[in-house]
């Protein structure tokens, strides 16, 4: 699904990532970990597109498509999907007409017609159920005076009504008390199959209680240093990362 | 020979009306001592007429064109239903225009020669405009045609009245002065659509006055269109004075046009008003928009709420002066102001002034402004979800001006502003789904 090989990227003229390689499978779920400033948040950042970051060497590719001169809103046409880290507010733009207007473009891309009123409804009421969203909040603008809980929510909503191939999580459990988590974690859960992939990046082992991982990565100053199953996320927990450098 | 000659020599007063031939021989000469303003006057420092009034104008009133139902389509409100009044090259147009029943309109060349219309003429007509500028002056100096319109004590209009000034003119470019007259009775409602379009290649230049009187309790909407072609411009002086207990909204909507200067003045003269100022400009290449506003406190517990919203790209101007002036009188008043402005490009530019004087101690005044750009991280988020940057950019545009349209009341009409500003920014968006 997702490979990454050497992958160099600098923001603002400061190297972040120095060489990172990942492959992520269909089905699969991968976690990275790392301490702040590994390059976690570059990492979503570059494989979604992001302006502000320039590769500066290796290769992004989705299904053996190469991403690198795709813009943001063309990788999401082909499936990436990155759940912000910190959600922006968009005044005057309601979460509801925001996803129908995501939801439309990516159609529009495929050549296909928007989606009729009936079916979108049917989507977003089903979805809002699996994410315990009230009604009232969709008619808000999107993320606008909402709490850190509700905008992850609504990340995971969005996911959720997009379907994508390939989700990026980035520091979705932070801001979310435990009933919370578990709400995202179970949504994360049933969108996941054996066609798409999820990477989740966090700090804490504890979302991974919940979004069991098949793999677990270390990143640290800009690479991988370190891979494992599930029980490194816990050996982290504990040592923390000093004893990987 | 300069404008201000030629209008000189054009100057003469043919009516037997004593009270008007008055106020046009007065205003000609404040005129005439005043000048048109120049970029030393503070209150036109960032506009300048210079590149308007070096035109030939034809100054006689002109010879009505025809033209067609076909012709004016575009520049009606579709899917509005609407009383309209249509008015071409200063001549009003009888087939293009509706029979309104349910309120009084005459003709201003008519009422002026109507002795029933003369407490009108000696008690409200000018008494708002009168020296207020040498541009309204000379307006009230040369004006032959225009509207004066009654409705009666407790009336709600069913339908909002189209206002259309068009300038078909062919041969030489065209000086257009109208004046309106708005009188609402006591406790009654009604709502316009005001409209100023050149459908002509020669350049235009619109210089419109218009008086409202509010009576009490009464609610008045006023929306502007302007949307003119590149060689049109216009400078519009509106007075609205309200009674005590009235709600009365302007809304200017500026997409368009060469210069154009809005001049908007409320006047609260009684306490329970409510004035409502809103704005909207998106202009390109070299256009300029220029709201001057006033609101006059002089009455206790009223509010005023002001929003304008401006987004400007290529090498356009803003200018934004919104002055708020509280009597000692009124007190316990809530005054709001806000001015924000989105620059879309780097030779752009907006000057925004707030100017606020308050003599009364117990009263909120607050006002605020902020100039910025697009958000680069809202537009990332909203490409990440799918959206092209060229939508996400118009969706944000939208999203910021969406405070100054959202009480619209016609929405036929909020449409088709919805509908103008996507045409604008260059997408095909929907907006009103938005």
């Amino acid at each position: 699904m997702l490979k990454i090989e050497n992958l160099h990227a600098k923001v603002e003229g400061n190297n972040i990532l120095k060489g990172l390689n990942i492959e992520v499978k269909a089905g699969e779920v991968h976690a990275i970990m790392g301490p702040n400033g590994a390059g976690k948040s570059t990492f979503a950042s570059v494989v979604t597109g992001n302006e502000n970051y320039e590769v500066t060497e290796g290769t992004i590719s989705l299904e053996g498509e190469d991403l690198s001169d795709l813009s943001p809103d063309e990788r999401a046409h082909k499936g990436v999907f990155l759940s912000f880290q910190y959600p922006i507010e968009i005044p005057g733009v309601t979460v509801t007409n925001f996803i129908k207007t995501a939801i439309n473009a990516k159609r529009k891309a495929q050549g296909l017609e928007d989606m009729p009123a009936a079916e979108m409804l049917k989507k977003i009421r089903e979805k809002a159920a699996l994410l315990e969203i009230d009604k009232t909040f969709l008619s808000r603008s999107l993320n606008e005076g909402f709490s850190g809980g509700e905008k992850k929510r609504n990340e995971i909503f969005q996911m959720a009504m997009l379907e994508p191939k390939l989700a990026i999580l980035d520091e979705t459990d932070s801001g979310l008390d435990i009933d919370a988590l578990r709400i995202v974690a179970n949504g994360v859960n049933k969108l996941k199959s054996k066609d798409n992939a999820v990477v989740v990046i966090t700090h804490y082992q504890r979302l991974l209680d919940y979004i069991i991982p098949d793999f677990v990565h270390v990143l640290a100053d800009g690479k991988i240093v370190k891979s494992g199953g599930k029980e490194l996320a816990l050996e982290l927990e504990a040592k923390g990362y000093d004893w990987l450098k | 020979m300069s404008l201000q000659n030629k209008l000189t020599e054009a100057f003469k007063v043919n009516t037997k009306n004593v009270t008007v031939e008055n106020y046009k021989k007065e205003a000609f000469e404040a005129f005439s001592q005043k000048g048109f303003p120049t970029t030393k006057d503070e209150e036109w420092k960032y506009t300048s007429l210079r590149s308007i009034l070096k035109n030939e104008y034809g100054i006689e009133s002109a010879k009505a064109t025809s033209v067609t139902a076909e012709t004016i389509a575009p520049y009606l409100v579709d899917g509005v239903d609407s009383y309209k009044l249509i008015f071409v090259d200063g001549v009003f147009n009888t087939s293009l225009s509706d029979t309104v029943e349910e309120i009084s309109v005459k003709l201003l060349s008519e009422a002026i020669e109507d002795a029933s219309y003369e407490d009108i003429f000696k008690n409200k007509y000018n008494s708002l405009a009168k020296g207020q500028t040498s541009l309204t002056d000379l307006n009230t100096a040369f004006t032959n045609e225009g509207v004066i319109i009654e409705v009666a004590k407790s009336k709600v209009v069913s339908k909002p009245v189209e206002l259309v000034y068009l300038a078909s003119g062919e041969t030489s470019a065209m000086l257009l002065q109208p004046r309106n007259l708005i009188i609402v009775g006591e406790n009654a409602q009604v709502k316009f659509i005001e409209r100023h379009q050149s459908i002509t290649d020669v350049a235009t230049f619109n210089n419109v006055v218009t008086e409202v009187f509010v009576g009490q309790n009464a609610i008045f909407d006023l929306y502007k269109i302007q949307n003119d072609k590149n060689n049109a411009s216009l400078v519009d002086a509106t007075f609205v004075a309200q009674e005590r207990d009235t709600v009365a909204s302007v809304y200017t909507f500026s997409f368009g046009g060469n210069i154009t200067r809005n001049n908007l003045s409320f006047y609260q003269n009684g306490p329970g008003c409510d004035s409502i100022l809103n704005g909207v400009t998106i202009l390109e290449g070299d256009q300029l928009v220029d709201n001057h506003t006033l609101v006059a406190h002089k009455s206790p517990d009223c509010q005023s709420n002001e929003t304008y919203k401006g987004i400007y790209g290529g090498k356009s101007t803003g200018v934004f002066n919104g002055k708020v002036i509280v009597d000692q009188a009124a007190q316990r008043i809530n005054a709001y102001q806000q001015n924000d402005s989105v620059l879309i490009s780097d030779t752009a530019t907006i000057n925004s002034k707030p100017q606020l004087e308050i003599f009364a101690d117990d009263v909120k005044c607050s006002h605020g402004c902020t100039i910025g750009q697009l958000d680069k991280s809202a537009l990332f988020y909203m490409q990440q979800r799918g959206i092209p940057k060229v939508e996400a950019e118009a969706l944000l545009m939208f999203a910021f001006c969406s405070d100054a349209i959202k009480e619209v009341k016609i929405p036929g009409l909020k449409r088709k502003i919805n509908q103008l500003m996507a045409d604008k920014l260059g997408v095909n968006i929907r907006f009103d789904e938005i």
